[in-house]
């Protein structure tokens, strides 16, 4: 089971196991396989990946350092937690990475105009960051629910000079936005490069997204031995769409001894039905976006209303690389309930100074919980995805504080 | 014989072209749909294609979007569907009926219940938008040996090498969305579709049916001169977005001017 050192997946079709795929409608195939064959050139390309190192050197701010959550750590008194502190990137979260990646193949491509899909609105900062930065029009799709609840983010989107589109379709939330972003892809195909912004979605977008977010787990792998000798007892990271799980993930699959652990949306709890946590559930396969993965339905295959504090994790699927490491049992899936990561936000910035975002709080919670069990000698590595600030008229408003 | 294949056959010997009006299954509400099947056979419809709503209509325009919602709201599911092609049936033995939608509801219910179930039902050929010919062989193995036709469709972006991947999966006929868009887009250039046709007919012999922004009598009379199927969906659901009232006589009404002006290309 822990032989990893032959895994490579997805195959030529995008399948990890029964998992990923292609299903979309026909008019898209041509432009993902076109897709497909530009992201293999520009990946075997030296000079296309020296320059997306370079961006992420000079503009990102990469290395993301490790941090070692010490206090924190001592108040729960047990395992260590140290935190890889992506939300200390150029727009606050690991989105950008991917996002610079995609910005330079669109434009490797001849495509001017770029177009996004977001939740918390994360990935739409990103994308509209990098927009800007290569001189690109940019389109950004969200929820009209998460409009709502995300505002001080739909400004920034409009500030660096891209279009927000208010999605009011569905539940309006992530995977309406995503409805929507296909919607623009199918009718503007010649001119149009879809950023998608998890690793989700038709091949070869979890291949694509994993190959631009692995430098987060890459890192990881190096630091936290210049920092404590060895490689830690578990990495831990939240999962929505499971963009910065993968990255962090993907190079942890070969390394035996460190447990993977993704983090779910619990909502109100997984017994309540109101979550989005498809792999804690026990959701069964379905297709959705373009991929096969585990997915939240009714009996009848229609896809039903989730429910986060998060508007990141709010999302019925997941990436299918998350499904098929959940299938083989090299990573374990769990869920953490809206106030447990609400907690874990309030512990983070009285205990450390720093406000995680929403998402991240919840794989905060995750180490929180485990570390309480082990010993202090054992270390927990999680996935500080993003910053908080965004968050903060959501938390705000949950404490009844008008701002 | 199928069906299809026989609806097809006899209007080619004639000379004339197919007719298929789409409509969603429950929208309005799911006890008008049965009779407006009718309704269309009424007005020339010679295959009908019921539409399965899905909650995420990813290959829609606003209008069959908001006809997928209303169907959801009455309750409509796949099973349900299926038995309105079993009441349609009762009085019409005739009319191919072909299932359009997405690959969940149908993923979800399996593929050998659903083909078998179907079947039963005297459903004639599914359609899924999201099922290319990538993912689609377990799925067209199972209807093939139920007797149900696969439909798939053909796109102006379709690559000559593709078209020969589908010809060997397709049954029926195949649906060529006559442009890059969702459903009810109206921008349809003839020219252009006329000359992806000619490309098209050298790798599929069956026959070719256009659609996607096709919305009034002189756009199908334009399309029955160069394809061999015109498809009707936006437009009529329309019809059923105005209300229930005098609804079977609309879409008869609209349905025989569009057969005339076929029938006259």
């Amino acid at each position: 089971m822990n032989d990893k050192a032959n895994y490579n997946l997805p195959d030529e079709q995008g399948h990890f196991g029964i998992f990923g795929g292609i299903y979309v409608a026909e008019t898209l195939i041509p432009a993902l396989d076109e897709l497909r064959v530009e992201f293999e050139k520009a990946l075997a390309d030296p000079e296309f990946m020296a320059e997306y190192r370079h961006e992420l050197k000079h503009y990102v701010g990469r290395p993301s350092p490790i941090y070692h959550a010490k206090r924190w750590s001592e108040e729960l008194g047990g395992a260590q937690i140290y935190l890889k502190r992506e939300d200390l990137n150029h727009t606050g979260a690991h989105k950008v990475n991917n996002t610079i990646g995609q910005a330079l193949l669109a434009r490797r491509m001849g495509k001017k105009r770029v177009i996004a899909e977001t939740g918390a609105g994360q990935h739409g900062v990103a994308s509209a960051t990098v927009a800007a930065r290569y001189g690109m029009e940019c389109v950004v799709y969200m929820g009209a629910e998460d409009v709502a609840r995300q505002a001080p983010n739909v400004f920034r989107i409009k500030l660096l000079g891209a279009t927000v589109v208010p999605v009011e379709s569905g539940s309006k939330t992530l995977k309406d936005a995503m409805n929507e972003a296909m919607r623009d892809w199918v009718t503007n195909i010649d001119s149009t490069y879809y950023i998608i912004g998890t690793a989700a979605g038709p091949h070869p977008y979890p291949k694509l997204v994993r190959e631009f977010q692995k430098i987060i787990g890459e890192e990881c792998k190096t630091q936290i031995v210049e920092m404590i000798g060895r490689q830690p007892d578990a990495v831990i990271a939240c999962v929505g769409g499971g963009s910065n799980a993968i990255g962090m993930f993907y190079p942890y699959i070969e390394v035996e001894g460190v447990r993977i652990i993704g983090v779910e949306a619990g909502g109100d709890g997984v017994e309540t039905g109101r979550h989005a946590a498809p792999l804690t559930s026990n959701a069964k396969p379905g297709v959705l976006h373009g991929q096969r993965s585990f997915l939240m339905q009714d009996e009848n295959g229609l896809i039903v209303e989730t429910h986060s504090i998060s508007a990141g994790l709010d999302y019925p699927g997941v990436g299918p690389e998350h499904s098929y490491l959940k299938d083989i049992g090299r990573a374990e899936y769990v869920a953490i309930n809206d106030d447990e990561a609400l907690a874990a936000f309030h512990d983070l910035c009285k205990y450390e100074g720093i406000i995680p975002a929403l998402e991240s709080s919840h794989a905060l919670a995750q180490a929180a919980k485990m570390a309480k069990t082990m010993n202090k000698d054992e270390v927990l590595l999680v996935c500080l995805s993003g910053r908080g600030d965004k968050d903060i008229p959501t938390v705000a408003k949950m404490k009844g504080i008008q701002l | 014989m199928s069906r299809i294949q026989s609806v097809l056959d006899a209007l080619k010997a004639s000379g004339r072209k197919a007719l298929i009006p789409f409509i969603t299954a429950g929208d309005p509400q799911p006890d008008v749909t049965v009779s407006a099947m009718h309704a269309l056979v009424a007005g020339g419809a010679d295959i009908i294609e019921l539409g399965v709503p899905f909650s995420d209509p990813m290959a829609d325009g606003p209008v069959i979007q908001r006809a997928s919602e209303r169907a959801l709201a009455k309750g409509m599911t796949l099973t349900k569907v299926l038995a309105m092609v079993a009441e349609f049936r009762k009085s019409d033995d005739k009319t191919p009926i072909v299932l359009m939608g997405y690959a969940n509801p149908v993923e979800a219910m399996g593929y050998e219940t659903f083909a078998t179930a179907a079947r039963a039902a005297g459903v004639d050929g599914l359609l899924t938008v999201d099922l290319p010919p990538e993912e689609a062989e377990p799925c067209a193995n199972i209807l093939k040996a139920h007797g149900i036709d696969l439909i798939f469709l053909l796109a102006p972006t379709t690559t000559e090498a593709r078209v020969a991947h589908v010809a060997r999966l397709a049954s029926g006929y195949v649906y060529y969305v006559s442009l890059k868009g969702v459903t009810g887009a109206a921008n349809l250039d003839t020219a252009s579709v006329a000359e992806k046709l000619a490309m098209l007919r050298q790798h599929i012999a069956l026959p070719i049916g256009v659609g996607f922004g096709i919305r009034d009598a002189e756009t199908a009379r334009q399309v029955a001169r160069i394809g061999d199927a015109v498809v009707i969906g936006s437009r009529l659901v329309q019809e059923f977005e105005a209300g229930a009232a005098g609804l079977n006589d609309r879409l008869t009404a609209f349905l025989t001017g569009v057969r005339q002006a076929m029938d006259q290309a």
